[in-house]
């Protein structure tokens, strides 16, 4: 029978990171079940409930205590356990490198530490990320809300005061921007440019931008907007303050949109203002059906043909793998959320039928029939674990199981690097395939999105996995065609 | 109270609060950032916190 044990730290705050890699070291120890390091907000006491790893003095922990939570084959293990935490969150590399040096304890503070601030970047727990941004608005900085879990209320609030005050909010959820030549959380190392992309997709400016890169072009500006500003209840403020910003920015040239169709109301005013910007653009709105567009808009189905648009060339096509095809279906096991919406619109275009747990328009879930598409970071997947592009072992498990099967032709895979991603995703992959592919397994396929300039460098990444046994496709809507065409 | 954003202009000031590693990287990038040594405001209440952000404090 599993023994649970609570310890609640008063007052004490560590970041979400930092928690997740003490609560994996915690989880591995030999007779430990589950263990989970968390601030005590009210959506992490959901989880832990859900775990099975609350006890009586976990529930008596407030957003402003840590809760080391621990389930174990028995008392002994659980108390050694929890000792081993203790020790490790007093050990001075649970902060970050700078935490010897002074550091502002407010916004308020920073802002008057470094006079001309202009942009908060805002990663803390969702249930106070919108407060914090609040503040950074009136005193004049923009932000950038990576945090996610904050309300759409919240969210739609807090973007009509920005835009009053003239502020721009990318977020909450904003994965990934590039501000005059800075990535900002998950970003890549491109050239600057005249290509200026509007996302609600972090992995969608990431592969756009990056391909761009790869065949010359350079980005001036990338702003994430996050994935519900599109949404009738938000209108699209940040789309359209983004949308102005690059029109009245003398270095773009060619605006890219990218994002989930929205309504047909929030539509006609992205189309509209595309339409006053009076620059080419682009327009990629995953699993949209054709629209009336302006005379300097152009729309495009795929995330490839967006970089491609935009640099006004044909987007080229690799020929696939010479392997002989395989009955059977493709399974995607995808780490970003908008690749995987890629991959089933050229499915879906071809005719095939598919279902995933992240489905667009025309696919059904996961009960239907057909190939699988899986966005393994849906929150169904990460909730209170890391998102699978920092730590990739949260694809293992159906990446091991799907080796072993023979009813699966091919298995697709993203491989995505750049800032905020993990180290080497590809060794590990390398690894996990190596020790569990056998020569019945499915073919695999895959693409890296990212640069050269990136630390992960692209070409390493490349290299190791076509060592590996891995198909390496230059785009990820290639990779998509070649799965295709080792399908029979 | 404010003029429109010119962050297009940069060169980006960034005040971090939250993820240290995001500000590690800024400043590995030659980017003039403060990190916040942010823990939650209002002993951890989100609703009170949200309730002094709209005061002001």
């Amino acid at each position: 029978m599993s023994f649970v044990l609570n310890k609640v730290r008063r007052a004490m705050y560590l970041d979400s990171v930092a928690l997740m890699r003490l609560s994996r070291a915690i989880a591995d120890i030999d007779g430990v079940e589950e263990a989970a390091l968390m601030m005590g907000t009210p959506a992490n006491h959901e989880i832990m409930s859900d775990a099975g790893l609350m006890a009586a003095e976990g529930r008596t922990a407030g957003g402003g205590d840590l809760v080391i939570a621990i389930r174990a084959t028995g008392e002994t293990v659980a108390e050694a356990a929890l000792k081993d935490a203790e020790a490790q969150l007093e050990a001075p590399t649970a902060k970050s490198e700078d935490a010897q040096a002074w550091q502002a304890r407010t916004l308020r503070s920073a802002v008057a530490a470094m006079p001309g601030a202009n942009l908060a970047l805002i990663s803390v727990p969702g249930d106070f990320a919108a407060a914090e941004a609040r503040k950074a608005i009136r005193r004049g900085l923009d932000a950038m809300i990576f945090s996610d879990n904050v309300s759409l209320d919240d969210e739609a609030a807090l973007k009509r005061e920005a835009a009053n005050l003239g502020r721009l909010v990318m977020g909450p959820d904003c994965g990934t921007a590039i501000i005059a030549g800075t990535p900002l959380a998950f970003a890549n190392v491109v050239p600057t440019g005249d290509i200026g992309i509007v996302g609600a997709s972090g992995t969608g400016i990431q592969e756009i931008s990056c391909l761009i890169a790869q065949s010359g072009g350079g980005i001036s500006h990338a702003i994430g907007v996050g994935g519900r500003d599109l949404k009738s209840e938000v209108g699209g403020i940040s789309t359209l303050m983004a949308l102005d910003a690059l029109r009245n920015d003398p270095a773009t040239r060619h605006i890219v949109v990218v994002a989930k169709p929205p309504g047909a109301d929030v539509t006609a005013k992205v189309l509209s203002r595309l339409a006053d910007a009076g620059k080419p653009a682009t327009l990629c709105l995953m699993g949209a059906e054709p629209l009336d567009l302006p005379s300097n808009v152009t729309q495009v189905y795929s995330l490839r043909d967006a970089a491609f648009g935009a640099l006004g060339l044909d987007a080229p096509m690799a020929t696939a793998p010479s392997e002989p095809a395989r009955e059977g279906e493709i399974l995607g096991l995808y780490s970003g959320g908008t690749l995987a919406a890629e991959a089933q619109v050229i499915l879906l275009g071809q005719g095939d039928s598919l279902r995933s747990n992240a489905a667009i328009p025309g696919v059904s879930n996961e009960d239907g029939t057909g190939h699988l598409i899986l966005d393994l970071g849906d929150d169904v997947y990460t909730r209170g674990r890391p998102h699978p592009m920092i730590d990739p072992g949260v694809r293992d498990t159906p990446l091991i199981e799907a080796l072993s099967r023979t009813d699966i032709a091919v298995i697709l895979l993203d491989v995505v690097i750049g800032y905020g991603a993990h180290d080497d995703p590809a060794q590990h992959l390398a690894q996990i395939i190596a020790e569990h592919r056998t020569d019945a397994s499915p073919h695999l396929i895959t693409s890296v999105t990212g640069t050269e300039a990136d630390r992960q460098v692209r070409s390493s990444q490349l290299n190791r996995l076509v060592q590996a046994g891995v198909h390496v496709a230059p785009s990820n809507a290639e990779a998509v065609y070649w799965a295709r065409a080792l399908v029979t | 109270m404010s003029e429109k954003s010119n962050l297009l202009q940069g060169p980006l000031k960034v005040v971090n609060i939250g993820l240290d590693s995001f500000a590690d990287e800024l400043k590995s990038q030659g980017v003039e950032v403060q990190n916040v040594d942010w823990s939650p405001p209002a002993s951890g209440d989100p609703r009170m916190a949200a309730l002094l952000s709209k005061l002001g404090s």
